[in-house]
């Protein structure tokens, strides 16, 4: 055995803190060490270079890299080997960066660190074994969860592409929160305008199939093999008999509070979301609908032309198969109820931004008139709140929910364009204008006479007045005074959060969730669309707050990552599976109920015992669908089982340098 | 007697998905630990077999760190369950061997917990300080 150590400066990352040449002369010392360099950047061409020179110069046969961490170059290392016809899992990596020179103040109590931390790595080189993985086959057909802007448009590339998609979206219609929207900054351009046209092509698209009023109910499986159950709940309502005339709609008798209108409408018990739905076929809410409260009514059926209400429809379960998954779940508003300084929810006229959107909306509640719902008149003297919510910790969320800036300075323009009459106010932390266009978008919102106050609102009380009016106490920083506003309207831009119930989808897809309840990307600057379980890509706000051309970017990058694994058409399987040295198993089988995937099953294998033949129980692993987690491994009492890159005599190998 | 300036040694077994990425983000981060932890990677805090703790208390090691994913949180679904019951196990057997149960510890750190990382190390190895030098298990061989 020839090990060979490469100590990485990182530029003066590791050199700064670690005396990078004397951990590369220590290492010379180790067993077994034939070869030690250290090298400026180890990941670059030259560095690449220098170990390759020195694999053909000293006969090397293992490898060991005092670098970053593992999980950042460890497959450019393993690809390098490779390349030279080595075993790629003959390099060990000692995280001498992320876990030794930044984090520690001390230069020589870092570079004994580093030392040792390479002379673990060396030792577990000794044990490491050559991997292998084997060729999956990868079925060609995805699968999109959620049917908002983001997951259209990773439903259409996909699709485009020629492989097949299926659409799972949990609302009667597809179209998400861009459909909510009336103007979309900085263009002002209509919302429904450019994402009605997207709306109708995924729905006629051959390669795209709807699932409205649809939940992913359980995901099995693994890259290019998923197999995913989703329960398309009874619409009640046979879709490929009606013609969506909308008869029912007008005579059902039952009005229930519309949330498509953010409750500031009412809509019947059998509807459609909105104007333009995708399928524009309505769909009973049967938690409302009278029929199945008290058996009685059943009009709907009555006026029907084409007899297409079928109250005893059931919720069907289908099971198909798919090679991808894009999870496109979106988000939701923040309730503002819970920060009661704004007295939302205490009076009419505090409204939320996503309201005051709907207001605006042609097709909306007030078909595109703003009012005070107090008392239905246009507001003069309109307060507009920013960050409700987001960028405090102590009230709501410690992040930025990056759009408010943009969509408040909109609805100053659109007010102003509407009602030049209407002054508005705006008081904001600071305003955040990342984008193209932004800026001068908010510069021409502040030309146009919305007024801009750096400071935060302290209070909103009634006025007491005869008006109804709000008084609005807020601070100005820049006159560095307390402000006091009468108001007539106050619009609360409230925080973007996670979809409730994605946490339900991230366990479904085993996706970790950040602090916030986004889902995690698997690499926040280099793999932002990618996540840590294979062949599940994100898009849009389920993975954090972005507005519109970033979600439909995000949903184009997962599309083509699906596209990618659909064209190479096969998958390698992971090769760090567990292993099972049948010689020593017992075959008690107690690793096979551990085993989150089922991949060990009971095998026989056949010996001679004293000139007989006998069978005795193993356990065997299904390597296709075994992931490495180990825990058979952990828990085995005979020592027979294992993980190829982590087996336990590698493991004891660290420990034993102590 | 407990020496002065005494520096245990913590070997700290951290899951791939979660702890040793939470101990990667308290580097990019800077955050700055004692130095005489030594992490090991496993693919799953569930791969932890109790010989390899054992093990590093016999080979010198102050306290062991097993650190996972959150409950529900687990890369592969069920592994830190398993690691929960396995290690409450070993806790108790610990105080049986006449251990002091606070140099074992298992705690639950995900990826984005790089805080958490740094302020389990730095409590960890104060309260080490303050027990001194494991020799229960000590492989008096190893000349330590």
């Amino acid at each position: 055995m020839r090990v060979g150590v490469f100590i990485c400066w990182c530029g003066s990352n590791i050199k700064n803190m670690v005396d990078v040449e004397k951990v590369a002369k220590e290492a010379e010392k180790m067993p077994r060490v034939v070869y030690s360099q250290d090298v400026q950047y180890l990941c670059s061409e030259v560095g690449q270079a220098d170990i390759s020179k020195a694999i053909d110069e000293h006969k090397l046969d293992r490898i060991v890299i005092g670098a970053c961490s593992p999980r950042m170059h460890e497959s450019t290392f393993q690809q390098l080997l490779e390349s030279k016809g080595l075993n790629p899992y003959y390099v060990e990596i000692a995280n001498i960066r992320e876990q030794c020179s930044w984090v520690h103040t001390d230069k020589d109590k870092a570079t004994v660190k580093a030392t040792e931390l390479v002379k673990k790595a060396v030792a577990k080189s000794y044990h490491a074994i050559p991997l292998t993985s084997d060729l999956l086959k990868v079925n060609k057909k995805a699968l999109v969860i959620g049917g908002g802007i983001a997951g259209i448009q990773a439903a259409l590339d996909i699709a485009d592409a020629g492989y097949p998609v299926d659409l799972v979206e949990q609302k009667p219609s597809i179209g998400g929160r861009m459909a909510q929207f009336d103007k979309t900054f900085p263009t002002l351009d209509c919302s429904a305008c450019i994402l009605t046209p997207k709306m109708v092509e995924a729905a006629t698209h051959e390669n795209i199939t709807l699932y409205t009023y649809s939940e992913v109910e359980n995901v099995a499986g693994y890259v290019g093999n998923f197999k995913v159950k989703i329960k398309q709940k009874a619409k009640s309502v046979k879709q490929d008999i009606c013609n969506g005339c909308g008869d029912c709609m007008e005579k059902c008798p039952k009005k229930v509070a519309n949330e498509f209108d953010e409750g500031n409408s009412k809509r019947k018990a059998i509807y459609t979301l909105f104007p333009q739905a995708v399928p524009n076929k309505p769909v009973i809410d049967r938690d409302n609908c009278i029929y199945y409260k008290t058996g009685k009514c059943g009009l709907c059926e009555k006026i029907c032309p084409t007899k297409a209400i079928d109250y005893n429809q059931e919720d069907e379960i289908v099971e198909n198969e798919y090679g991808a998954i894009i999870a496109a779940t979106g988000f939701d508003i923040k309730d503002p109820q819970d920060l009661s300084e704004y007295y939302y929810g205490n009076h009419p006229d505090v409204i939320t931004s996503l309201e005051l959107e709907r207001q605006l909306n042609a097709s909306g509640p007030t078909s595109g008139k703003v009012i005070r719902p107090s008392n239905g008149k246009t507001p003069e003297k309109i307060v507009f709140v920013q960050c409700v919510g987001s960028r405090d910790r102590n009230k709501g969320n410690a992040y930025c929910s990056k759009v408010c800036c943009l969509y408040t300075a909109k609805h100053t323009l659109l007010l102003n364009e509407k009602f030049p009459e209407t002054e508005s106010y705006v008081f904001n932390i600071d305003v955040r204008t990342g984008g193209k266009g932004y800026e001068e978008f908010y510069e021409r919102a502040r030309h146009k006479g919305a007024k801009y106050l750096r400071g935060q609102v302290s209070k909103v009380e009634p006025l007491g007045d005869a008006d109804n009016k709000l008084l609005v106490r807020g601070y100005d920083s820049s006159i560095g005074e307390q402000v006091e506003i009468e108001a007539d309207l106050v619009v609360l831009a409230t925080s973007i959060e996670p979809k409730v119930g994605s946490s339900k989808i991230a366990g479904l897809l085993g996706l970790s969730s950040d602090s916030d309840g986004f889902f995690s990307e698997a690499h926040p600057k280099l793999k932002p669309v990618e996540t840590q379980a294979q062949g599940i890509y994100l898009a849009g706000v389920c993975q954090g707050p972005k507005d519109i051309p970033e979600a439909v970017s995000q949903a184009s990058g997962a599309s083509a990552k699906a596209i990618i694994l659909f064209n190479k058409g096969e998958v390698k399987s992971v090769p760090t599976t567990a292993m099972v040295n049948e010689e020593i198993c017992s075959g008690c089988m107690q690793c096979k109920p551990v085993c989150p995937y089922e991949a060990i099953s009971r095998e026989y294998v056949t010996e001679r015992v004293a000139g007989k033949e006998v069978k005795r129980p193993v356990a065997s692993i299904n390597r296709a669908l075994c992931q490495g987690c180990g825990a058979c491994a952990g828990l085995c009492r005979s020592g027979a089982m294992d993980i190829g890159g982590f087996t336990s005599k590698q493991i004891m190998a660290e420990v034993d340098t102590l | 007697m407990i020496e002065q300036n005494f520096e245990p040694k913590i070997v700290a077994f951290c899951c791939n998905w979660c702890s040793y990425a939470g101990a990667d983000l308290a580097g990019t981060g800077r955050l700055k630990y004692p130095e005489n932890v030594r992490i090991i990677r496993v693919p799953c805090s569930s791969r932890v077999e109790v010989q390899m703790i054992m093990r590093a208390f016999q080979n010198g090691a102050d306290g062991v760190m097993v650190a996972g994913c959150h409950p529900g949180d687990c890369h592969y679904d069920t592994g830190n369950y398993h690691t929960r019951r396995r290690m409450m196990l070993l806790q108790s057997l610990t105080s049986f061997l006449g251990m002091d149960p606070d140099r074992f510890i298992v705690k639950w750190i995900s990826g984005n917990e790089a805080a958490k990382f740094k302020s389990t190390v730095e409590e960890f190895n104060e309260t080490l300080k303050k027990l001194g030098p494991a020799d229960k298990v000590r492989d008096q061989r190893c000349g330590i």
